[in-house]
């Protein structure tokens, strides 16, 4: 049966398994375009160092990569093995960019990801800039099409309830496709990649300009680190994800609890910066704001009301009254898929399918439903706002942090003294950490905040889990605690080691520490 | 949309086929070289050569099982949810021997310590032998029917144990689907390599041939005895999917239907035989190449020769047959399966392209002496 400690068990283990692997997709992401930017120069202009960059960095990034495909695949099979109600329900709709992501961008960027790194002696310049070129695009396509399915959790658009198959089907694959949702949320994510990859060559090569070793290397690679870096931190806080919370209700919901917003206020609202969240009284015991700002950000306009918490509770519990309808009509078509009249029942009230669900989690039959569970379910529409609050400001802090120093980086990378600056290659060197906790809370908040529902408003969480045993689940987080950490440790060893090592580990006899051959 | 739906979901199950085909043929020949990798290399230098027979290439031919994993999600959520979750540490065991490729591969020569890289290449060797004995096993067990269930609301409920899998009949499917894919990869060792590892794989290639065709053909005569599944109510090809809407019985002897409804059929276990036996042949003769093509047809029939048997089921369930699912009932919307035709038409042509040139941009013999020159390269 689903119990509650199975479904937090699957949550966890998802949560775990999704973060770990998202430790290595946004350095990925971005490292396969400063490798292209790398070996484009390297193509215009003849010289040997920006091959040694292209190949250096591109060791390290092979280091990294190994591990997002370990884990990637984990992410793939998990669908399916801890969350099979989710896969049938949704698999008409969801799998499809999970296919097409293999078909268009996974093969693409696997392929030419072996020619890159075997190709050099094999291929002219041109082409092996192009392999490096195709596996940046393919990169960045899976990025969008895995982008696809997770907005359509967040703005299910383009998709019906079907009660002869008990599941939603797609209806139109445009709408799922150009989701606003999911194309905000691309813009965002790529973009933070991309950070992460400048900061990763940035960091790293203020610590051999600290050292003063492999000095022409390190300059070459910061400088370009820096101007990469600060378009891509401008273009994940221009292009950022707010752009897309005026759609739809999750975003609104998922916008009101990283707010704090209790209630309603009058447009345009203003930006909380800090606050003391009372979340039992439902309010906050002070608070600093900017008048206007989140009004201005959230809508895009003066005079556009965002709903509060209080607000959006209240209709979501005129949402979970009518969705009781819908449960009641659901479950007579599936005893009977003949009678007519439930059938058109559940029509009128299939919008509201979802929040019925809700009531799941505590009742078997609608007949046992009380006020107090309705007051219940509506409550749970809203997730947690403490972490959703300060997970969300930890992230933008970090954000605005690391503009600030890419902004600094390239101001002196074209006054051309950054290698004189210790201070700046000291906050360079400590800076790297903040891209990957920076992306880290951003999947929190986007996944977390859109709790209770697997997909927003129509399938609950709880109901997504396969009927797994809890020892199972035990056994299975053992598991992958146990891989994942001795292959954290593998991966950090290896990649401390080469970071040491720096480009004399390409033995060319260029470098500091080269290495005889093996 | 443009074809109908009986017919979409037909030709589904022939490209589910074909990506498994495609997945054993290409991944396969990575995992059989891993899985001889202790074996036919002996010091250092010579692992490192095989290894670097699938060096450029294990990466993007993984891909057809990622894309395979994929497209039965979108085309078979059902399957995919219920063998998925079912097979719970069977999957597990899978993903877990699959983790030690990539790392195995890109980790293992970047240090010298000979005890790291001889550990990698015992990692190398589950990541190559267990996913392919799973699998088999996996096949064993569907033939069988899997004890599986589902309520009204269509939540599944598998109500075996992973030791259960572990029968006589779905052991034997397992040697003979982990000997089909190290046949195939002594091959394609064969014709990467030279001296003393060809030699070698030449001797695997023997073994597990003959192995492959004892193993199958016991496998052929045992399924005689073991009871399939049958439709007994009316089939609307046209319906909309619902496991529970048709009775189904147990019935010995019908996974042998087909081969009499359908003569046709029988190219599929021919193939396999006469795919094995050239492979073998053109091996000796040291025509490798050829003889990677007769082994990838001895794949084609092997996998075909299960999935036309149980055609229309997919996966039936032995505690509950009704819950079986076929290609008719467990696939995805009309419009769906449209766009995942298309979106297959369209991109592996491309696929079959550039992975084509991928592979001739790196042909050749892998040497030592390749390996000598690029050791800061080369894996």
């Amino acid at each position: 049966m689903v119990t509650e400690q199975l479904v937090d068990l699957s949550r966890l283990q998802f949560a775990a398994t999704a973060m770990y692997h998202f430790l290595f997709v946004p350095l990925t992401i971005g490292m396969t375009w400063m490798l292209v930017i790398m070996e484009a120069v390297y193509v215009m202009t003849g010289k040997p160092i920006y091959k040694d960059m292209t190949r250096f960095w591109g060791k390290l990034f092979g280091i990294n990569f190994a591990l997002g495909v370990t884990t990637g695949i984990t992410l793939e099979f998990q669908f399916g093995t801890n969350w099979a109600y989710y896969s049938h329900y949704v698999g008409d709709i969801f799998g499809a960019p999970l296919a097409i992501e293999g078909l268009m961008a996974f093969f693409l960027e696997s392929t030419f990801i072996g020619l890159f790194f075997f190709g050099w002696d094999r291929l002219s310049r041109r082409q092996h800039l192009l392999v490096t070129t195709l596996m940046a695009i393919g990169t960045n396509l899976s990025a969008l099409w895995i982008l696809i399915a997770n907005g359509w959790m967040q703005n299910p658009v383009g998709a019906e309830f079907n009660a002869t198959t008990m599941r939603m089907e797609m209806v139109d694959f445009w709408a799922v496709l150009f989701n606003p949702d999911a194309q905000a949320k691309f813009v965002h994510t790529v973009s933070a990649g991309y950070v992460t990859g400048a900061m990763f060559v940035l960091s790293i090569s203020a610590w051999y300009l600290l050292r003063k070793r492999d000095v022409e290397f390190a300059k070459r690679s910061f400088r370009i680190a820096a101007a990469f870096g600060l378009a891509s931190a401008l273009s994940v806080i221009v292009l950022g994800d707010e752009s897309g919370y005026t759609v739809g209700e999750a975003q609104q919901t998922k916008m009101a609890a990283m707010e704090a917003m209790w209630e309603t206020e009058p447009a345009p609202a203003g930006l909380k910066l800090i606050a003391g969240i009372n979340e039992k009284e439902m309010k906050n015991d002070w608070e600093i704001e900017i008048p206007w700002l989140l009004g201005l950000i959230g809508t895009r306009s003066l005079d556009k009301e965002l709903p509060g918490i209080k607000e959006i509770i209240a209709h979501n519990r005129t949402r979970v009254v009518s969705g009781i309808e819908a449960v009641k009509a659901l479950d007579q078509v599936r005893s009977n898929p003949q009678d007519a009249a439930a059938r058109e029942r559940l029509l009128t009230y299939q919008a509201d399918l979802g929040f019925g669900l809700l009531l799941r989690k505590y009742v078997t039959s609608m007949d046992q439903v009380t006020p107090e569970l309705i007051d219940r379910a509506a409550a749970d529409t809203i997730p947690r706002v403490t972490p959703l609050f300060w997970g969300f400001r930890l992230m933008v802090a970090l954000g605005f942090a690391m503009a600030a120093l890419f902004g600094l980086a390239l101001w002196y990378s074209v006054k051309g003294s950054f290698a004189e600056k210790p201070w700046l290659l000291r906050w360079a060197l400590w800076s790297l950490p903040m891209p990957w906790i920076a992306c880290e809370m951003g999947w929190f908040v986007a996944e977390y905040g859109r709790q209770p529902w697997t997909i927003y408003g129509v399938l609950p969480t709880h109901m997504s889990v396969s009927t797994l045993s809890v020892s199972s689940l035990y056994g299975s987080l053992a598991g992958f605690v146990g891989f994942y950490t001795v292959l954290l440790i593998v991966e950090m060893y290896l990649m401390v080691k080469f970071a040491r090592q720096g480009p004399g580990s390409l033995g060319t006899g260029r470098y500091l520490n080269e290495v005889a051959h093996a | 949309m443009i074809i109908d739906y009986p017919t979409l979901k037909v030709i589904w199950w022939l490209l589910v086929g074909v990506l498994l085909v495609g997945f054993a043929i290409m991944d396969g020949h990575d995992m059989g070289v891993g899985t001889l990798l202790p074996f036919v290399g002996r010091d250092d230098v010579e692992r490192r050569v095989v290894i670097n027979t699938v060096g450029p290439h294990w990466d993007g031919n993984q891909v057809w099982f990622i894309t395979g994993g994929g497209a039965i999600f979108a085309a078979w959520p059902l399957v995919y949810a219920t063998a998925f979750s079912g097979f719970y540490w069977a999957m597990l065991a899978v993903l877990w021997a699959l983790f030690f490729r990539p790392v195995g591969f890109d980790y293992r020569s970047k240090l010298h310590s000979p005890t790291w890289r001889k550990t990698w290449d015992w990692g190398l060797f589950v990541g190559g032998a267990v996913p392919p004995l799973i699998f088999g096993v996996a096949f064993g067990n569907l033939l069988q029917g899997v004890p599986f269930n589902f309520d009204n609301n269509l939540v599944s409920y598998y109500t075996g144990s992973f030791w259960g899998l572990l029968n006589p009949f779905a052991l034997l499917t397992g040697v003979v689907s982990t000997a089909m894919i190290t046949f195939h990869g002594a091959i394609y060792l064969m014709h990467r390599t030279e001296g003393d590892i060809q030699r070698r794989s030449r001797n695997a290639a023997l073994i597990f041939g003959v192995l492959l065709l004892a193993g199958f053909s016991a496998a052929g005569v045992w399924l005689q005895w073991i009871p399939g599944y049958v439709i007994t109510s009316t089939i609307d090809p046209s319906a909309l999917p619902d496991p529970l809407a048709k009775e189904v019985a147990r019935e010995a002897g019908a996974w042998m239907h087909n081969y009499q409804t359908m003569p046709a059929t029988m190219a599929l276990p021919v193939l396999a035989y006469l795919g094995t036996i050239a492979a073998l042949l053109l091996a000796l003769k040291g025509r490798t190449l050829s003889a990677f093509v007769a082994s990838s047809l001895t794949i084609v029939g092997v996998i075909g020769t299960a999935g036309a048997s149980m055609f229309p089921f997919v996966m039936p369930s032995s505690s509950d047959p009704r819950s079986s699912l076929t290609v008719w009932d467990s696939v995805s919307s009309h419009l769906t399966l449209s766009i995942m035709f298309f979106a297959t038409l369209i991109f592996m042509p491309i696929i079959i392209t550039y992975t084509s040139w991928a592979y001739r941009v790196m042909s050749g013999k892998v040497t030592a002496a390749y390996v000598r020159e690029n050791s800061h390269s080369a894996y």
